[in-house]
């Protein structure tokens, strides 16, 4: 597939949110130039600030960052799960790219959600509704993507929950009785159930040990690479980027400082915050 | 001199003042504007406590007029102390002329049943609600639920039906089985039992649902589309006597009771008192006609 200009699945402009009473010089008197992101004049927090980016089908982008650099931020504004400050965000399915899927009704914001978007969180207790079982959960999904026949939903959860590497004679237990492992494999089989073209990844691995976190890698390259899935990959941790992403953007204080293709970036990092981030790499 | 009428009479007919009752009366309008759709509205005091029929009695009081037949049941009897107290009521308050007869009713006042007789465009059926909200079980905050009702965003409810299903083999709810309505509200049909439920879907009375505790108004229209939830593959069905009869009738296409006696035994009777009186006498009423009765072999 050729990454040719017009050919972008989600298109980002501008995209801004900041906390409190901002004025223009909000934006201006913050960022890594000041190592702050938060307004001297009136002190709202810019979690991030003008952020242009382009994700073309199928491919992986990396945000990386310490905390607190907006990087999930940047994520949420786009799951819909906080509402912007400035900015717009088109999607390539959703009208053919020409609506700003930020400014929709929030029926339409659902509807984006549940048939074109998947997101995994870091915490399984974001994603997952924990009063229902892992099979519930991925039903809730396929139900919500208009899919209200119970053998079809059971036979679909049972085929995800076998990709994922969950045990299919659990499908009925509730999540809070899996390890947190587990849990984030049905997280990922809840996000993935409607064959969305884009997927959102908040830390997935943070807080899961290593053995652990190298199997739910593994299952996401295999994912991305069978399902064709684009993916935005959010994590402070290099190697995780290194393992999955194509493309990378690194962020501080809520600010793009640099972007390229992944290898570049851990080879060759230019602003100084990545070749902090490169060389305090373990 | 200025005469005041105010206290010329004890009470005002149908107890609740003019403007209040207009403005009930406003809400049930909104509401059978909007099938399904939960309407606030004041709930004014009454002299039974909140959660005991004030719904039911504040709907009523607010449509009869002098002409009007009033009848009034109880889980389908027209004798419980629910019914005779809230029908003295609504008589002493009004004057109206009251009946156990359904066919001849034009108000009929009721908790938790549907009378098996049918019914017609002449007549208007009021609910004593206790819980209007169909989404309670999955969402406990009011601001989410309302949401989820503007967005028609039902998928929890959905789940929920799917999780009992996969847990107990069935969807596990008795009473208060929840409805779409003209294919957009999800409906808390106060606790009728699941019988009941194909014989609100397009008939020819109006439905009147009055929950006093919680404040809300809602309604069906005559004829308007009410579907109980159910999945592709996995039906609605009503309750199953297993071929039983009514020990008194032999009828077996009404919803029935079981007895228990001292002796251990049991045996059922319908349900609906009026129904059961007009079968004892040989009488012939005319049922609801739904898919699910006409299964029942006689």
């Amino acid at each position: 597939m050729s990454n040719t200009e017009d050919n972008w699945l989600l298109k980002v402009n501008n995209l801004t949110k900041i906390y409190g009473d901002y004025t223009e010089n909000s934006i201006k008197n913050t960022g890594p130039e000041f190592n702050s992101n938060i307004c001297p004049e009136t002190g709202s927090i810019v979690a991030c600030a003008d952020i242009n980016f382009e994700l073309y089908p199928g491919e992986v982008l990396g945000i990386v960052g310490e905390s607190g650099s907006g990087k999930s931020t940047v994520v949420k504004l786009l799951y819909f799960d906080m509402e912007q400050s400035l900015g717009s965000a088109f999607l390539m399915p959703h009208l053919d790219g020409l609506s700003n899927i930020l400014e929709e009704s929030n029926q339409k914001k659902r509807w984006i959600r549940n048939y074109l978007m998947g997101m995994v969180y870091q915490n399984p207790r974001d994603g997952l509704n924990f009063k229902f079982s892992s099979g519930g959960n991925i039903a809730e999904k396929l139900i919500m993507g208009g899919n209200f026949h119970v053998g079809n939903i059971r036979n679909r959860a049972t085929d995800l929950l076998e990709k994922t590497e969950v045990p299919v004679l659990r499908m009925d237990d509730k999540p809070a009785s899996f390890s947190g492992g587990m849990q984030q494999r049905v997280q990922i089989s809840k996000a993935i159930a409607n064959n969305p073209p884009l997927l959102f990844l908040d830390e997935v691995t943070t807080g899961l040990d290593v053995s652990v976190q190298a199997k739910v890698l593994d299952l996401i390259r295999e994912l991305q690479q069978d399902l064709g899935i684009a993916m935005i990959v959010v994590s402070h941790d290099l190697s995780v980027i290194r393992m999955l992403t194509d493309r990378t953007i690194v962020m501080k204080n809520g600010r793009i400082v640099e972007r390229g293709l992944t290898d570049q970036i851990l080879q060759d990092p230019q602003h100084e915050y990545s070749q902090l981030l490169v060389s305090s790499l373990l | 001199m200025v005469e005041n009428n105010k206290y010329i009479n004890k009470y005002n007919f149908a107890f609740i003042d003019e403007s209040t009752k207009k403005e009930i009366r406003r809400k049930l309008l909104k509401a059978v504007a909007i099938p399904g759709y939960q309407v606030p509205y004041s709930s004014p005091e009454m002299p039974i406590a909140r959660g005991w029929g004030t719904g039911g009695l504040h709907v009523t009081l607010a449509i009869i007029g002098k002409k009007d037949i009033f009848k009034i049941i109880d889980q389908g009897s027209d004798a419980s102390v629910n019914a005779c107290n809230l029908r003295n009521f609504v008589q002493s308050m009004t004057g109206v002329k009251t009946t156990f007869d359904t066919s001849e009713a034009t108000i009929i006042q009721t908790r938790h049943r549907i009378t098996e007789e049918e019914l017609n465009e002449n007549q208007i059926f009021v609910y004593q609600v206790p819980q209007p909200e169909p989404l309670r079980s999955v969402e406990r905050y009011e601001n989410k639920t309302r949401q989820m009702h503007g967005e028609a965003d039902y998928a929890k409810m959905w789940v929920s039906l799917y999780e009992q299903f996969v847990s107990h083999g069935d969807i596990m709810l008795g009473a208060g089985y929840p409805v779409k309505v003209n294919n957009r509200y999800i409906m808390a049909p106060s606790p009728i039992p699941r019988w009941d439920i194909p014989n609100l879907n397009l008939s020819k009375a109006l439905h009147l649902f009055g929950a006093g505790r919680e404040k809300r108004l809602y309604a069906i229209p005559p004829f308007t589309k009410v579907e109980p939830l159910e999945f592709e593959d996995i039906k609605f069905h009503i309750e199953d006597f297993k071929g039983s009869a009514c020990s008194k009738t032999g009828y077996k296409k009404a919803f029935l009771d079981e007895m228990y006696y001292d002796d251990g035994s049991t045996n059922f009777v319908i349900n609906d008192s009026n129904f059961l009186d007009k079968l004892s006498e040989k009488e012939e009423p005319i049922q609801h006609e739904n898919k699910y009765i006409n299964q029942i072999e006689e």
